[in-house]
Parts: C-alpha cells; structure tokens; sequence
C-alpha cells in the first residue's frame, strides 16, 4: 500500500474529508444525471467537441464563474478566520492552504477564462469574422485551461495543497520547505492552462490582425477590440517567461536542480524576479479587457460616441510597453541597490499616466451624455472611483522608499483589490451583463441586477477599505491570526462583515440568471440595448457563421451609423459559407494533458512517458489528418435569415 | 532555368550550416568561458535572424511591417527584462 501512500493528505481535517464526500456525490450525480436524460450524445456533439467561438465563450463563462465560487468560498474562510483575534477555525496550515488556492484560483481560473470568455464571444462578432482564425486551437486553449484548473482543484483532497502563497517564492517553496507535493500542483496545472492562454494570445493576435471585414481599418476597431488585441499581444510576450520560470521549478522540485536553491551555486532570488517579470504584465492583461468592456458600455449607455478615441488607443500601446518596465516594484525590499528601486520607481510612477488619461477620457464620454443607468453602466459608473483609489495607493506602494512601510502589510492587499475587483470582476459582470442578451436570447433582470451590484459595491469597500488602516498600524498580510493586544480586531470584524454583504451580492445574481431564465421576455429583437459595434448586426441567438453577408466596415461605429444615418452595411448576396467541422481531439488530448500533469505531480515516472509520447501522437494526427471543413448552402442560409431584423441594403 | 534554382534558399541553408559550426568549435577549442559564450551568443541571434527571413519568409508577405515590429517589440522586452535582472541580481545588488 506504501505506493498509494503518496495520495493521502498531509494535513487532513473533517472538513477536508466532507469536501471528498461531496465531490465524489457531485460527480456521481453528474454521471447519473447526463445518463438518465440521455445527455451524453448532445454533450459531446454539441460541447465537448465544438470549434465555435461562441460555444467555447459560453464553456469559459461557465466554468469561470464556478472558479469565482470556489476561490469565494476560499475567501469567506479567510475573513471568519481573522474576524476575531486568536481564532481557532483553521491552523496555520490550512490558512496557508487556503490564501495560496484563492489567490491561483482567482487570477489564474476565474479572471483569466472570464476575460477569454467574453473575448471569444464577442472579439469575432466585433470586427465582422465567422470564427477566429484557427478555431480548432481554440478549442484546445479551452480544455487546457480546464483540465489545469480541475488539476489544481483536486489537490486539496488528493495529496495536498500548495501552501507557499499564489507567488510561490522558493526557496520557500522548494522541496526543503515545501515537502508535500502542493507545489508541484501548483507548477503543473498553472504549466498547463498557461500553455492554452498562450495559444489563446497567438490565434487572437492572428483573428484580429488577419480577419477584419474590409473597410474595417486598426484605426476604425471598436475599443474592446483594440484592448483585446493588446491583451493577447501582452500574453504572448509574457507567458513564455512565466512557461519557462515554472519549468524551472519543475526541475528544481523533480529532479533535484539547484537554480532557485540557497546552495550549490542557485540563485534564491531569480524566482522572484522571474515570477514578476511575467506577473506585472499579467496584472495589465487583467485589466486592458476590463477597459474596452468599460469604454463600450460608457458609450452605448451615455448615447455617444467614445471620447478621444486616438488618445485612447495610444494609451493602451504604452501602457503595453510600460508594462514590461516595472517589475521589480513587487520586491523592493528584497536587497538590489537604491539605483535600482529609483529607477523603477519612476517606470511605475509613469505608468499611472496613460492609465489616468484613460479615466479621463471615460469622465468626458459620459459629460453632456444622456446617461441611461442599467446595470452594466452601474458597474461602470462605480469601477472609475474605487479603480482610482486603487490606483493611487499604487502610486503611494510605487514609491521604494515608502514601499519599505508598506510591503506585505494589508495595505497591499487592499491595494490589489481595489484594482482588480473594479477592474475585473465588476467589468466581467458588466460585460456579462451587457452581451447576455446576445449570448443566451433574453435580458437578465435589472431589478434583481441593482441590487446586486449595490451589494457587491458596498460590501467590496466594507470589506477592504479597512485594510488600508490595519496595514498601516502594521498587521501583515498572510498570517493566520493576531492577539487582541494588537487592536487589529474590530476592523477586521468589518470586513467580515463586507465579505458576507459581497457573498450576498453574488448569490443574488445566481439568483438573477434563475428568475431571468424563468421570467424574461424571450421576445428582445437582436439589438435590446440600442447599441453601436458589430455584435448586435448579427441575429439572436446569433447563427453559427455569424454573419449571412461579411459587413463592409466604414467608420468607427459601423453598426450606428448604418442604424441612424443609413450607411451601408451588408452589401451584395448570400453565398454559401465555408465552416470548421467540430473534433474531439483538443478534448481528448487535454485529458491526456491532465494525466500528465498527474504523473508529474505524484513523479510517476511510466505514465508521465506514455502520456507524454501520446500527447505527440495526438498533435501528429493533426499534422495528418485531412479536414476541410465543410459548407453550409446559401438555401439553408436564406432559410434562417427569412425573419432577421438587420436587413441587407437592398432591402431596406 | 536561373529562376527556378533557390539560389536565395540555397545560401541560407549554407550560411547556417557555417554558423552551426561555427559554433561548435566552441566545444573542441579551448578558450575562456567568456569567448565561449560571446561565440554561442552571436552564431545565435544571427542564426534566428536567418531562419526568420530567410526560411520564414519574414519580409516577404504584405503584413511585412506587422511582423518586424512584433519582432523589434519582442527584442525590446526581451532586452529589457535580461539586462534589469543583471541590474537588480548582480550589478546593483
Ligand atoms: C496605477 C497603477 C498601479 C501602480 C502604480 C501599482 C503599483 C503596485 C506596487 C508598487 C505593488 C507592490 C507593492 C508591494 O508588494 O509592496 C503592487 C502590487 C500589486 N498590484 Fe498594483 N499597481 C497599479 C495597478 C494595478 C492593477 C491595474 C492591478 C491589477 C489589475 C494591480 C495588481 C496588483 C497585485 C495583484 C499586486 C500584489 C501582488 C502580490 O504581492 O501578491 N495593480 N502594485
Ligand atoms: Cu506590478
């Protein structure tokens, strides 16, 4: 049985082992269910195996918002565990285990898919393509990641959980401070998925760069285009090191290497530097999304057009250069000499410019506008002044010698969360909000809608304002508890407090997504919110290629022009169109991926090589398969675009 | 007859060939670690400048200006980050 040994847990609670039970019931249903509904056939057939931007969309939306619950759950602990001083909930370790999940579960599986779920979706549709450029990729970008989060999340009842916090600094997180196998989770799910984001970043590079419809100049893209492209531009520069820097730590955990060690000759600084040469550029592919979604619901709701459209655009290019100029604010105590610390000091100071520009420009989009207040635009209106008390106490960490006060206290918690919860969660809830219509065919309720945004807003701040002050007064950041002396208490209570108004906040909008589905008028026509891009010339729900006619791109609002001024847009006849056939081999190769990870993990040496030799099988079927696609004939086309409401020009 | 032979290809793939070896003697010649790596280094960068414009056919399709300013962004950055880690972990630590 020793072999087996390896598979326990190292630190087992009642906890834990409920979660099995629940896991192993969860799944059981699952299987029962899909064969009881005799749902197997319409999953592979219609899912598993799609190459269609809208579906893989749809499964990143999913699979995302489960993330959001599970690194939710992950944060509730955390705050019942510091709300009062000298609180016995979970030890120490389980602490560890818990913030290192939440913060990989938080970036990596819940802000990463979200954006790329709403890239998918919309990207394509914006600039008039029928899918991306290799659909077939996409596909495999989408199991990668999912197989790297399901890897990642059974570690916490398969031989334990990374404990060395979502940065994994080694030496800590060396096999001399780190014994259990939660840090090879850790390198090899995050390896995987990182793998799918970086083919994500090349195809998206490719679709937008390549598959524009004519007239549709760079200058002429909407804004959530424009921020998508240099989001995956971002990515495919910085993902590369983080694939390297985690390979690095493979070898060094697996097989005994020395590069981050304190010993024979390794460097135990180079992790550090390496992980942030990848992670601040990563903190901005989080957000670019975050400000085209902005910008496009700004100027739909405020009713016009986008403000200092080039100055925008010229903002996101720096800020994508700037990007890779600041890292090492993220470990300005770590020893380097005041010339470095000045330095980029003053890259990060500067990069606070293009992004206040941007605010700016939001701010004058909505002056003199006739603002309509839905709930997208709500969670727009709120983002600019919480993201800018996030930015200036960026500004205020930004700074070395200040940074020296500040570093690891939860003032920097505060700080990364006031950016990223306006900046990511509230636009993915806005974006999701905005295009769900188009998505799934009705409107999500807008009662039930303020009321969670007003709980998610006002429980957010409760939740962290207060942790400016505690860091202030010196409580550090990742420590399980704190005495009564120290004061830290009532404060902490707070953001209890806020993290269950937020907790609300989110169970009412599954609560939305419930009623909505039961109650909406499916009857919304293609364009409820009278909006300006490409998306909304399309029908609802939106037909598998898209568009019948490829539109004939004139000015930056095609879409409002051709609604209000009557310029054309769909020119010409039907033709029959070209489409990718659906495979299962990106499904069937990612579940190969997750053994592989296993195998690795646990170093089980005979699996890692058959898996690894059948990943290479699978890529040459590929090289040698012969797939052409298929076409859809112009009869069946006209057939389903008898009652579309954007008509061709001819016929208006 | 001229136009048919790859002379362009032809080239290249001799030129690589030189650079390969050139490289190699940095194995069978005994010289300091330093030279080792100037030779390493170099044969490198030229070797990946040849495969991309030579066998990739970097400059010869209409997005041409695309793909070299991916290309001298990607040097920046990677210029960039290689010479502020030596900053930060040897020159100023
Ligand atoms: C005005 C722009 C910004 C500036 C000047 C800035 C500055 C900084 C600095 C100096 C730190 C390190 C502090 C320390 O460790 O002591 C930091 C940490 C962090 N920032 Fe920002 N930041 C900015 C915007 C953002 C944005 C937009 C995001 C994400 C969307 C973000 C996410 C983070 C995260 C996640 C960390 C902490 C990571 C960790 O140690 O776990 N920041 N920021
Ligand atoms: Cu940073």
């Amino acid at each position: 049985m020793d072999y087996f040994d390896r598979f326990a847990i190292p630190h087992p609670s009642p906890a834990i082992y409920a979660s099995m039970v629940a896991i192993g019931l969860t799944v059981i249903a699952i299987l029962i269910g899909l064969t009881y509904f005799k749902k197997w056939s319409y999953l592979w057939r219609e899912w598993l195996t799609t190459v269609d931007h809208k579906r893989i969309g749809i499964m990143y939306i999913i699979a995302a918002l489960l993330m959001l619950f599970r690194g939710g759950v992950d944060a509730l602990m955390m705050r019942a565990q510091t709300a009062v001083p000298d609180n016995k909930l979970l030890d120490a370790q389980h602490y560890n285990e818990v913030f290192t999940t939440h913060g990989v579960v938080m970036i990596i599986f819940m802000a990463m898919p979200f954006i790329y779920a709403l890239m998918n979706f919309v990207v394509p549709l914006q600039i008039g393509a029928r899918d991306v450029a290799f659909p077939r990729l996409n596909a495999l970008s989408f199991w990668l990641f999912f197989m790297g989060a399901m890897l990642f999340n059974i570690s916490f009842v398969i031989g334990g959980s990374p404990d060395a916090g979502w940065t994994s600094y080694f030496p800590l997180a060396g096999n001399d401070f780190s014994q259990s196998v939660g840090t090879n989770y850790y390198l090899m799910s995050i390896q995987i998925a990182g793998i799918g984001t970086l083919i994500s970043g090349i195809n998206f590079v490719t679709t937008i760069f390549k598959m524009r419809a004519p007239g549709m100049k760079l200058m002429k893209m909407p804004m959530f285009t424009w921020t998508a492209l240099i989001t995956n531009a971002i990515v495919v520069f910085a993902f590369p090191v983080l694939t390297v820097t985690l390979l690095l730590g493979t070898m060094d955990r697996l097989f005994g290497t020395h590069i981050f060690s304190m010993t024979n000759g390794g460097m135990d600084m180079l992790w550090a530097n390496l992980f942030w040469v990848w992670g601040h550029p990563e903190v901005y592919i989080l957000i670019l999304p975050a400000f085209g979604i902005y910008s496009e619901i700004i100027s739909t709701f405020s009713r016009r057009n986008l403000y200092g459209y080039t100055s925008m655009v010229a903002s996101i290019v720096i800020i994508s250069f700037f990007s890779f100029l600041v890292w090492t604010h993220h470990f300005y105590t770590m020893g380097q000499g005041p010339l470095t610390n000045s330095i980029f000091s003053i890259t990060t100071m500067a990069i606070a410019i293009p992004t206040g520009i941007k605010i700016f420009n939001w701010l004058l989009t909505m002056r003199k506008g006739k603002i309509e207040f839905t709930v997208p635009m709500l969670y727009s209106v709120g983002f600019i002044p919480i993201f800018t008390i996030g930015g200036v106490t960026g500004v205020m960490l930004g700074m070395a010698s200040a940074d020296y006060q500040y570093h690891n206290t939860m003032f920097l918690v505060a700080h990364f969360h006031y950016t990223i919860i306006p900046g990511v969660v509230f636009a993915m809830l806005a974006g999701l909000t905005y295009w769900w219509p188009k998505m799934f065919g009705f409107m999500l309720n807008e009662r039930i809608g303020k009321w969670a945004f007003w709980f998610i807003a006002i429980g957010f701040n409760v939740t962290f304002f207060p942790m400016f002050f505690t860091g202030l007064d010196g409580q550090a950041r990742r420590m399980y508890t704190y005495s009564e002396a120290s004061g830290y208490g009532p404060l902490n209570m707070l953001s209890f407090v806020g993290a269950v108004g937020l907790a609300i906040g989110f169970a009412l909008i599954v609560y939305n997504v419930y009623y909505s589905t039961r109650h909406s008028s499916r009857n919304i026509g293609s364009d409820p919110w009278d909006a300006r891009t490409l998306e909304w010339a399309t029908q609802t729900p939106v037909q598998s290629y898209n568009f019948a006619r490829t539109p004939h791109v004139d000015s930056i609002e095609a879409f409002w022009d051709y609604k209000k001024k009557g310029q054309p847009l769909f020119k010409g006849s039907i033709e029959k169109i070209h489409m990718p056939n659906n495979s299962g081999v990106p499904f069937i190769m990612s579940c190969i991926f997750f053994v592989w990870g296993f195998s690795f993990i646990f170093s089980m040496w005979i699996p890692a090589i058959i898996t690894t030799i059948a990943i290479f099988a699978c890529m040459a079927h590929r090289s040698f398969e012969k797939d052409d696609g298929y076409y859809i004939p112009v009869e069946e086309i006209e057939a389903t675009e008898k009652d579309s409401e954007v008509l061709a020009d001819e016929n208006r | 007859m001229s136009e048919l032979f790859p002379r362009k290809q032809v080239m290249g793939f001799v030129f690589s060939l030189v650079l390969t070896a050139a490289a190699l003697t940095v194995y069978f010649l005994d010289v300091s670690f330093a030279v080792g790596m100037t030779i390493l280094l170099a044969t490198a960068f030229i070797q990946a400048a040849v495969q991309l414009v030579g066998f990739m056919h970097a400059g010869e399709s209409e997005d041409k200006v695309a793909i070299y300013a991916n290309i001298y962004y990607g040097i920046a950055i990677a210029l960039v980050t290689i010479f502020g880690t030596l900053l930060i972990l040897v020159w100023d630590m």
